[in-house]
C-alpha cells in the first residue's frame, strides 16, 4: 500500500501524536461507516427476534429484544411456504451453478485454444450480447418460454442465466493467461481436445471456475425481477418473490417480514464468509470485462 | 493446435451458443420486430409501422418514467463515483482489524435487493427506525413520510441503490489503488507535496480510467433501475404511479394482463437506445476531460 511510509519517517514527539490522532478518527470514520452498512442488517435480526408481546415501534427504539425468541421463524412459515421458497431457490441456485461451470468452461476453451474457422465470430457473438440488457429482452424472453411451454415453471427461471457470455468470456481469459507448452506436448503425444481440457487446461484455472460458480450462485439466488415474471403460481415462487408476497399480504407483521429476510440471506452470508477472496477477485475480474 | 475434427470446437461451444442465441440475441431481435407490430399477448400482430413509437412520444406514462429513470442516473452514478472511492481511501491502509472493516462494508453487495429492500422499507417506515430516532432525538415531532411522498420515495430508493453499491465499486477502487506507482508517491514526497496534494495530483490522475470504468458501470445500471422502486413503493410505482421507471413501465406495460406486447417492445428498444447511448457517453468521459 503506497500511503503508509509517513510512520517510517523518524518524526518529532508532536508529528507521532498528530499521527495517532489521525488514526483514531480514522478509526472513528471506519465504525460510523460499519454503522451504516451493517447496522440496517442488524436492526433486521434484532426485529426478526422480538416476541409478539414486545413493541417494536417503540420511541425510543430498543435495539435489543427485550426477550430473544425464535418464534417468528416458525410463524412465519405458517403464513407462507417459506421454506419451499428457499427450497426453489436452491434447486434454481444450484442449477445454475451447474450449468454455467460447464458450459462457461467448455466455450471458453475452445475460444482461447482451438483453431477453427469462425471462432472471431463466435467470440463477437457473445461480446455482442454483452450490450443487450435483460430489462430490454423480458418481455420477449418471455414470450420464448411460452412457447417452449415453460412458463410458471422453474427451468424458465434458469435457462435465461444458464450459461452467461460474461461468464464464458471469463474462462476464455482464464484459459489464455495459462501457459500453452504442457498442453502443446500433450498434442504431440496424441492427447485429443477433450483430454487436454480435462487433464491439462480445467484443473489450472479452477480458480476461475470457483469465481464463476460464486456469482452465479449469488445473482441467482439474488435474482427478482425475472422469476417475478416468468412465475405466477405461488406453489413455483423463488424466496425473493415469495418474500415481496409476504410484504403484500402481512404488512402488519414486521417481525415476520424480518424473520423471512434473514432466512433469504444467511445462506449468502455463509457462503461469502467461506469464499470471501473468491467474490473480491470476481468484482476485479467482472467489472474489468463487464 | 489443429490436429482435430473441424466438429469438435463446436460441440465445445454448442450449449452456450444455444443459450446466448435463444435466450439473449433471438429475443433481442423479436423485440425490435415486435415493436413495428401491435401484438398482443392473446393474439393478433400486424405491422403497424412507427405507430408504437409516435405513441409513446405522446404518453405521460413514458415521460414520467423515462425522466425518473434520467433522474436515477444523474444522482446515483455520481454518487457511487465519489463515496465509494472515499471509502476505498479510508479502508486502503494497512491497519489493524482493516481485513474486517472491508469484508463488512462488502456485505450489502451480496444481500438480494429484495432483501435489501425490505430492510430498508421497514427502517423508513413511518413508525420505523429513521423516524424512530429522529422522533426520541426531539429533531422531529411528526414522522417523514419517506414511502410516500412522491419526492422522498424516489430519493430513498437511490439511497438504497448507492448504499448497496459502496462496497461493490470500493473494491474496484481498492484494486487500482494497489497499482498506483509508488515511485510517484515517492517522487513527490521528496518533491514536499503534503498527503493531500499527493492525492491531488499522484492518486486521481492515476485513478481517472478507474473512476470513468465506475461512472459507466454505474449510470449503466442505474438507468435500469426496477427493484428498488417496486419493493419500497410498491407494484404501481409510488403515490399514482409518480414514481415509476422505465423498466418499471415496460413491466406493467407487457406483462399481465395488459399484455401489448408491441408498445412494449417499443418501450424496450428506447431502453436499449438509450442505455448504449449512455454507456457510449459515459466512456467518452475520459477522452473529452484529457482533451480539454
Amino acid at each position: 500500500m503506497s500511503g503508509c511510509h509517513e510512520s517510517a519517517v523518524p518524526g518529532t514527539q508532536r508529528q507521532e501524536r498528530h499521527f495517532h490522532g489521525a488514526q483514531v478518527g480514522r478509526y472513528l470514520l471506519l465504525l460510523l461507516v460499519l454503522a451504516i452498512t451493517v447496522g440496517p442488517f442488524l436492526w433486521q435480526l434484532s426485529t426478526s427476534l422480538k416476541g409478539l408481546s414486545e413493541d417494536i415501534y417503540s420511541v425510543p427504539p430498543s435495539f435489543v429484544p427485550h426477550e430473544l425468541t425464535p418464534g417468528n421463524y416458525a410463524r412465519v412459515g405458517e403464513a407462507v411456504p417459506v421454506w419451499s421458497f428457499a427450497l426453489n431457490s436452491l434447486l434454481v441456485a444450484v442449477a445454475n451453478v451447474v450449468t454455467n461451470c460447464v458450459g462457461a468452461s467448455l466455450a471458453g476453451y475452445a475460444l482461447a485454444r482451438l483453431r477453427f474457422r469462425g471462432r472471431g465470430l463466435a467470440t463477437a457473438v457473445f461480446l455482442g450480447s454483452l450490450l443487450v440488457p435483460f430489462e430490454a429482452i423480458m418481455v420477449a424472453l418471455f414470450l420464448v418460454m411460452r412457447s417452449l411451454q415453460l412458463n410458471n415453471t422453474l427451468v424458465a427461471v434458469v435457462l435465461p442465466g444458464a450459461i452467461s457470455a460474461l461468464n464464458v468470456l471469463l474462462m476464455r481469459n482464464a484459459f489464455l493467461a495459462l501457459p500453452g507448452a504442457v498442453e502443446e506436448a500433450a498434442l504431440i503425444d496424441g492427447a485429443n481436445a477433450w483430454q487436454r481440457f480435462t487433464r491439462i487446461a480445467l484443473p489450472s484455472a479452477r480458480g476461475t471456475v470457483v469465481v464463476v460458480a460464486v456469482f452465479s450462485f449469488m445473482y441467482s439466488w439474488d435474482d427478482f425481477l425475472w422469476p417475478l415474471i416468468v412465475l405466477s403460481d405461488p406453489s413455483r415462487y423463488t424466496l425473493t418473490i415469495g418474500l415481496s408476497y409476504l410484504q403484500g399480504t402481512f404488512v402488519n407483521d414486521q417481525r415476520l417480514i424480518a424473520a423471512g429476510t434473514m432466512i433469504a440471506v444467511a445462506p449468502l452470508v455463509l457462503l461469502f464468509t467461506v469464499a470471501q477472496k473468491h467474490f473480491f477477485r470476481g468484482v476485479g475480474e467482472g467489472a474489468v470485462k463487464g | 493446435m489443429s490436429r482435430q475434427h473441424w466438429l469438435t470446437p463446436w460441440l465445445f461451444l454448442l450449449p452456450s451458443l444455444v443459450a446466448v442465441i435463444g435466450f439473449s440475441l433471438f429475443p433481442f431481435v423479436n423485440t425490435v420486430i415486435l415493436a413495428f407490430t401491435n401484438a398482443r399477448t392473446i393474439g393478433g400482430g400486424r405491422f403497424t409501422g412507427l405507430d408504437n413509437f409516435g405513441r409513446l412520444l405522446h404518453d405521460p406514462a413514458f415521460w414520467t418514467a423515462a425522466g425518473n429513470s434520467a433522474l436515477y442516473v444523474v444522482v446515483v452514478a455520481p454518487a457511487l463515483v465519489v463515496l465509494p472511492l472515499l471509502l476505498a481511501l479510508l479502508v486502503r491502509r494497512k491497519l489493524p482489524g482493516i481485513t474486517f472493516f472491508r469484508t463488512a462494508f462488502f456485505t450489502p453487495v451480496i444481500a438480494s435487493v429484495v432483501v435489501v429492500g425490505l430492510i430498508w422499507s421497514w427502517l423508513l417506515d413511518t413508525r420505523g427506525l429513521v423516524n424512530g430516532v429522529l422522533q426520541a432525538l426531539g429533531v422531529l415531532r411528526t414522522p417523514i413520510p419517506f414511502l410516500t411522498d412522491q419526492w422522498l420515495l424516489i430519493l430513498s430508493a437511490m439511497l438504497v441503490t448507492v448504499w448497496r453499491g459502496l462496497g461493490y465499486y470500493m473494491v474496484i477502487y481498492l484494486a487500482a489503488l494497489g497499482s498506483v506507482p509508488r515511485e510517484l508517491h515517492e517522487a513527490a514526497q521528496v518533491d514536499g507535496a503534503g498527503r493531500f496534494r499527493r492525492l491531488l495530483s499522484v492518486t486521481l490522475p492515476a485513478l481517472r480510467p478507474t473512476m470513468v470504468l465506475v461512472a459507466v458501470l454505474s449510470a449503466v445500471s442505474a438507468f435500469r433501475v426496477f427493484s428498488e422502486v417496486y419493493l419500497l413503493g410498491g407494484p404501481a410505482g409510488g403515490p399514482g404511479g409518480a414514481d415509476t421507471t422505465l423498466v418499471m413501465l415496460i413491466e406493467q406495460v407487457g406483462t399481465g394482463l395488459r399484455g401489448d406486447l408491441g408498445y412494449s417492445s417499443a418501450l424496450s428498444v428506447v431502453l436499449f437506445l438509450l442505455t448504449l447511448g449512455l454507456l457510449v457517453a459515459t466512456s467518452r468521459l475520459d477522452r473529452n476531460e484529457a482533451a480539454s
